[in-house]
């Protein structure tokens, strides 16, 4: 589907390095003005992918277009209305806020006068006016990423990048990064987000697409994908890690998680009444204690457990 | 938005030579801010040039020529030395900057990629430049003297410069192709050290064993030192001075390319 609205565009988007099939042709579209988040573990290709629409990376297969610019065969003007920020970019550690600023939207070809206005303008926006004089390499992380951002907007292309913006950043600095990204989405930039985060996603994104394995998985928004797996949840909390193994068995298959630390484990119910009785009732065959349960609706962590079959302590655990 | 962005409306070469101003500019301000660095560029040759006029002066002064002081000498020596080593400085910068990824910034930006290269080589023209002069200055104080005229002294300049440019660009690929800023060094000091020992540098190649001798009598550091040498002292300069400019041109027109395509393959996968 083609459509001069999705100022993004992917179709069957194919990178392997070797043997090594790190995107197994990826489709999707971004309409102008919203956001999409990519999400997916470390190694789904989240990164690659952003990589490839920002130039960086050459691609096998597939067709990927920016703003109606073929990103393989127009490149310089692909980078005349993007904007990169996240773990694959970096600001100067030498230079100030301030220099990295107009240095790069020197370099964005704007002239000497709109690059030092736009400068002083974004230092204010993201609360850095007084490091702005001060090198990058004393700034705190969520200064450094802030500055980051600041970058890639100096030139207000109107797409942005946004690779894993709030990996590594205390919960304060995440919202302070959340506040600005929410104030960037209305000012109608198109923005194309990675995280590992799904709050981040349910938060943030308009339609959201999950990668793992180099392919798409799902897509749709966070209430579609959370609909999709639909059914509530019943967690059901055991005394010992001995009484949840014996409880594990008992139920089978019905267990989609388990939390050995917490002893309790986590069954999707279609029909509450009949489903709860019927757990219940197995239990209680079994002579097993129950300590308590809890009914509650599904999060964008269960759509991506059903969907990848990974634990999200795993996914968590492979963060960097 | 409050503030009305104004982009540059000029013809493509021109943009690419502005990219590579900035970066001259980036670079040269990260040398100023550098500490640890600036102390290199004026202390270093300094403790050099001090350091082998006092060791080596009494026992290379029967094979000096006849009427030249150890320091008039070695001055030339330690000139050509202090670039060639310095150049290590283009290879880390470039190094670094590959690391930590800001190449990929400027990659996503719609500029002259190579302009990152020239950034660092042209700084580090500054930087040997003032290494250069100080080393000048401090030989004047400890007795350095020369004969050379205005035009001997612009003639120095050139050659030093090409040579600077030369060996800056060659460290530019060890830079590219390295994986760590060790690595960098290591390769360096595995090329440069013996190459600048085994030389004219610091003493004369007469004392030589036979290979030796043959090695350091057609090396390009040799060239240039004897050229450089021979128009301080007042000395003909026989076939130094266009060998000198050879090698020079010829590392130039070998590195220059070298440098770029590894850059660009490298950045690009």
């Amino acid at each position: 589907m083609t459509n001069n609205d999705h100022i993004i565009q992917v179709q069957n988007l194919t990178k392997s390095y070797g043997s090594n099939n790190v995107l197994n042709g990826i489709n999707f579209n971004v309409a102008r003005g919203t956001m999409l988040a990519l999400l997916g573990p470390n190694g789904a290709g989240k990164t690659t992918t952003v990589r490839i629409l920002s130039t960086l990376l050459s691609f096998d297969a597939g067709s990927v277009s920016v703003e109606g610019h073929d990103v393989g065969t127009e490149a310089d003007k692909v980078r005349a209305v993007i904007g990169l920020t996240g773990q694959s970019a970096a600001v100067d550690e030498l230079l100030t806020g301030r220099e990295n600023l107009v240095m790069m939207g020197r370099l964005y070809r704007l002239t000497k006068n709109s690059a030092t206005a736009r400068a002083q303008e974004l230092l204010e926006e993201f609360d850095l006016v007084k490091a702005a004089d001060r090198p990058a390499k004393t700034y705190s992380g969520g200064m450094r990423r802030r500055l980051d951002l600041a970058v890639s907007l100096i030139a207000t292309p109107p797409v942005i990048f946004l690779d894993e913006p709030t990996t590594g950043l205390d919960p304060r600095s995440r919202l302070a990064m959340w506040v600005i990204i929410k104030r960037l989405m209305a000012n109608g930039t198109t923005i194309l987000l990675t995280t590992q985060y799904l709050e981040e996603a349910d938060q943030l994104a308009d339609q959201i697409i999950v990668i793992d394995g180099g392919k798409v998985i799902a897509e749709g928004t966070a209430e579609e994908l959370k609909s999709k797996i639909g059914k509530d949840r019943l967690e059901l909390t055991f005394e010992s890690p001995e009484v949840l193994k014996a409880a594990t068995k008992a139920l089978g298959t019905d267990i989609i998680d388990t939390n050995p630390k917490a002893h309790s484990a986590t069954i999707v119910i279609n029909e509450t009444n009949v489903d709860i009785k019927k757990v219940l009732d197995i239990l209680s065959g079994e002579n097993i204690e129950l300590i308590s349960m809890a009914v509650h609706k599904p999060t964008l962590d269960d759509v991506f457990l059903s969907l990848t079959g990974k634990q999200k302590s795993t996914m968590k655990a492979e963060g960097k | 938005m409050a503030v009305e962005l104004e982009f540059e409306r000029k013809p493509r070469p021109l943009l690419a030579l502005i990219d590579s101003l900035i970066m001259i500019k980036r670079s040269s301000t990260h040398i100023i801010r550098n500490t640890d660095q600036l102390l290199g560029t004026f202390f270093q040759p300094i403790m050099f040039l001090v350091l082998f006029a006092a060791v080596f002066s009494g026992a290379v002064a029967a094979a000096l020529p006849k009427g030249v002081s150890y320091l008039n000498f070695l001055m030339a020596g330690i000139i050509v030395q202090t670039v060639a080593f310095g150049s290590s400085t283009t290879a880390i910068a470039i190094c670094n900057d590959l690391q930590k990824g800001i190449v990929d910034r400027f990659r996503s930006l719609p500029m002259s990629n190579l302009a990152v290269l020239n950034g660092h080589v042209v700084s580090d023209l500054f930087r040997n430049g003032i290494s250069t002069i100080v080393m000048l200055l401090a030989g004047l104080v400890i007795g350095f003297r020369s004969g050379a005229s205005f035009v001997d002294w612009l003639a120095i300049a050139g050659l030093l410069i090409i040579f600077t440019l030369a060996m800056s660009w060659l460290a530019a690929i060890a830079g590219v192709v390295s994986k760590s800023v060790e690595g960098v060094q290591w390769l360096s000091f595995v090329f440069i050290f013996p190459l600048t020992f085994a030389s004219s540098a610091f003493v004369p190649t007469k004392g030589m064993t036979p290979v030796l001798k043959a090695f350091a009598e057609n090396q390009p550091i040799t060239q240039v030192v004897e050229a450089v040498r021979a128009l301080m002292l007042g000395t003909p300069i026989g076939n130094y001075g266009w060998l000198s400019v050879a090698w020079s041109l010829g590392i130039l027109i070998v590195s220059i390319p070298l440098a770029s395509w590894l850059f660009r393959r490298k950045t690009t996968r």
